[in-house]
């Protein structure tokens, strides 16, 4: 390379950008969070391990290699197959109830008015309480002897609703806790895309006298489909692995009722100590839930990039 | 294109009245019974108006319980000191390792980097229990069971893909420009990073601070799974303290009132940064 020609890339090169001298820096920096990472997987392998292993606590000298074993039961094992029946249940309940209500208000609240922010900002108390601790506010309006909502549906001559202890209304007592706090997740990512929508077609539509169905079926609702995939999955992927509302409201019960993947693997392991079945129930939750992810991280990679400016 | 006619605002009208009172009538209807005492709670019908009391919150911060059946001791206050120092302890630590991680994986583009953020952003999604379980046996063996420093560490897996993620969509929105101008004039990139980078990304790290600190104060089965009643926070503490106190509803409402407020305050504070925060950067609020 001549002289002349060296100068040349070195001018062009300049401006660009200096190169980091040091080329082990983003190393450094990204350490902690790869000792994180290392965190996680850690135990993440070791409940994996687990999983092929029969494994219980009270009787450590039975701890062995067994293989498939733990998920072969599973497929005769009527519990299992209840926990999947209850867990999907709940998480479609939940997904599609939430996203229908969520859509309307946000439609509802669209116009950027000052009252329409108010309500919006008040519809995010619910979803910043801790989901425990909602179970519990709930709980105490549930009280058969003395809650507002047991004597609102006594009004309506309903006298002995049982609501969570009741086999048969415990999923609906749930899934509305649920829906109360999560819908407004819904309501404000919704509520953003629609207002970060182009506003040309609607004015064109509304100009043309276009029917509002129309409008709604043919321009807002395409165009804030991938809004509602990344909010739904969102969702879905919390919603199949609930806990906390479950757990602080009935801790799965009547009877199995409420028996979710994660409900059922926490008592698996610290009321029966079957670590082995345990881990097992728990990586069939993540195979479900991995699934659901991978799809979930192309969606959201597609609307964060245009997000930020650069799609 | 909004056709105001008149069946069309009352139709708006009642639907947002309905929403309103569905999603603020529990929380009003707690505060109400936290000011009551039992016999104002058990009445049929409930009333509206009542003679508020505040003995409630005189019995959770004196530790006192007096019931029929004698002295009950609570340690709810605990509980809601545990969670400030769990929670703020946490997202410090957070904010320490993930702010300068963020900057590396937006300004830098190696593979590492992205591998780290998307294991972190997988774990985001995958069932808690699956890490916790195994991880209380292997802290029980480290002697880590039931130490602050144990359950500010996991608190990592809620706080630091949080920061990570916002943080890093700030970093890359601030144009390399600036801070190529500044490293040009001889400074180095830590400097860089701290006079420049830091500063502009502000309101983001901010954003993603709180959030994270209203995520690990609300988070449940973390503590549940790894602390005892004396480092429990007040998400556990809550639960226990239903169990315990059996009858004393007031006292519940009221712990209920005194668990919640600190993060309906900061949400009410942060709510410009919500909507980004809670899609980890997909939408812009």
């Amino acid at each position: 390379m001549s002289m002349v020609q060296l100068l040349q890339t070195n001018a062009q090169a300049a401006p660009a950008r200096p190169k980091p001298r040091v080329r082990w820096l983003p190393y450094l920096l990204s350490l902690p969070a790869l000792l994180i990472c290392v965190a996680i997987l850690v135990p993440f392998v070791t409940a994996a391990i687990y999983s092929l292993q029969r494994y219980r606590l009270n009787l450590p000298y039975l701890r062995g290699f067994i293989g498939l074993d733990n998920y072969i039961d599973f497929l005769s094992d009527p519990a299992f197959w209840n926990t999947l029946r209850i867990s999907i249940t709940y998480t479609v309940l939940t997904v599609v109830l939430e996203l229908l209500l969520g859509l309307a208000i946000a439609l509802l609240l669209r116009r950027p008015t000052r009252f329409h922010n108010a309500v919006s900002i008040m519809l995010l108390l619910p979803l910043m309480t801790a989901p425990a601790i909602a179970a519990l506010m709930w709980k105490l309006m549930t009280n058969p002897s003395f809650g507002i909502l047991s004597y609102l549906v006594s009004l309506f001559g309903v006298t002995d609703f049982k609501w969570a202890s009741d086999p048969s209304t415990a999923l609906f007592t749930v899934v509305l806790v649920d829906i109360w706090v999560y819908t407004p997740f819904i309501m404000i990512l919704l509520l953003a895309g629609l207002r970060s929508l182009p506003r040309q077609p609607f004015e064109a539509a509304a100009l043309d006298g276009v029917p509002a169905t129309f409008v709604f079926f043919r321009i807002t609702l395409p165009m804030l489909t991938p809004y509602i995939i990344t909010a739904s999955l969102f969702r879905l992927l919390d919603s199949i692995q609930q806990f906390d509302i479950i757990y602080a409201m009935t801790q799965g019960g009547p009877g199995d009722r409420l028996m979710v993947f994660q409900v059922q693997a926490y008592l698996e392991f610290f009321q029966y100590t079957n670590v082995g079945r345990s881990a097992a129930l728990l990586m069939v939750l993540w195979l479900i839930t991995n699934i659901l992810s991978n799809i979930f991280i192309k969606n959201w990679l597609r609307l964060r990039a245009r997000a930020h400016g650069h799609a | 294109m909004e056709h105001s006619s008149l069946a069309g605002l009352i139709f708006r009208g009642v639907a947002l009245t309905l929403i309103v009172l569905f999603f603020m009538f529990p929380i009003v209807w707690i505060f109400m019974m936290s000011f009551q005492n039992n016999d104002q709670i058990l009445r049929i019908p409930p009333r509206i108006l009542f003679e508020p009391t505040l003995s409630n919150y005189k019995a959770l911060i004196s530790g006192q319980l007096h019931t029929a059946a004698g002295n009950l001791q609570i340690t709810f206050m605990r509980n809601l000191f545990n969670s400030v120092v769990l929670s703020s302890a946490a997202v410090a630590l957070a904010l320490l390792l993930g702010v300068p991680a963020a900057y590396a994986f937006a300004r830098f583009k190696f593979r590492l980097g992205e591998t780290i953020a998307f294991t972190l952003l997988s774990f985001r999604f995958a069932p808690p229990l699956l890490v916790l379980l195994p991880l209380s046996l292997y802290y029980q063996e480290l002697g880590l069971n039931d130490t602050y420093f144990g359950i500010v560490w996991v608190y990592q897996l809620i706080a630091l893909p949080l920061i990570l993620w916002i943080v890093r969509g700030y970093f890359e929105d601030i144009s390399p420009d600036i801070e190529h101008a500044y490293r040009l004039a001889g400074h180095s990139w830590w400097e860089a990073f701290t006079r420049i980078a830091v500063p502009l990304a502000g309101p983001g790290i901010a954003a993603a601070g709180l959030l994270s600190f209203i995520f690990c104060w609300n988070n449940f089965v973390f503590a549940l799974i790894l602390a005892s009643a004396d480092k429990q926070p007040v998400t556990v503490g809550a639960l226990a303290f239903v169990t315990a106190s059996g009858i004393q509803y007031g006292q519940i409402a009221a712990a209920i009132v005194l668990s919640v407020t600190p993060t309906l305050l900061l949400a009410l504070y942060a709510q410009r940064y919500l909507v980004e925060g809670l899609s980890l950067g997909a939408v812009k609020g």
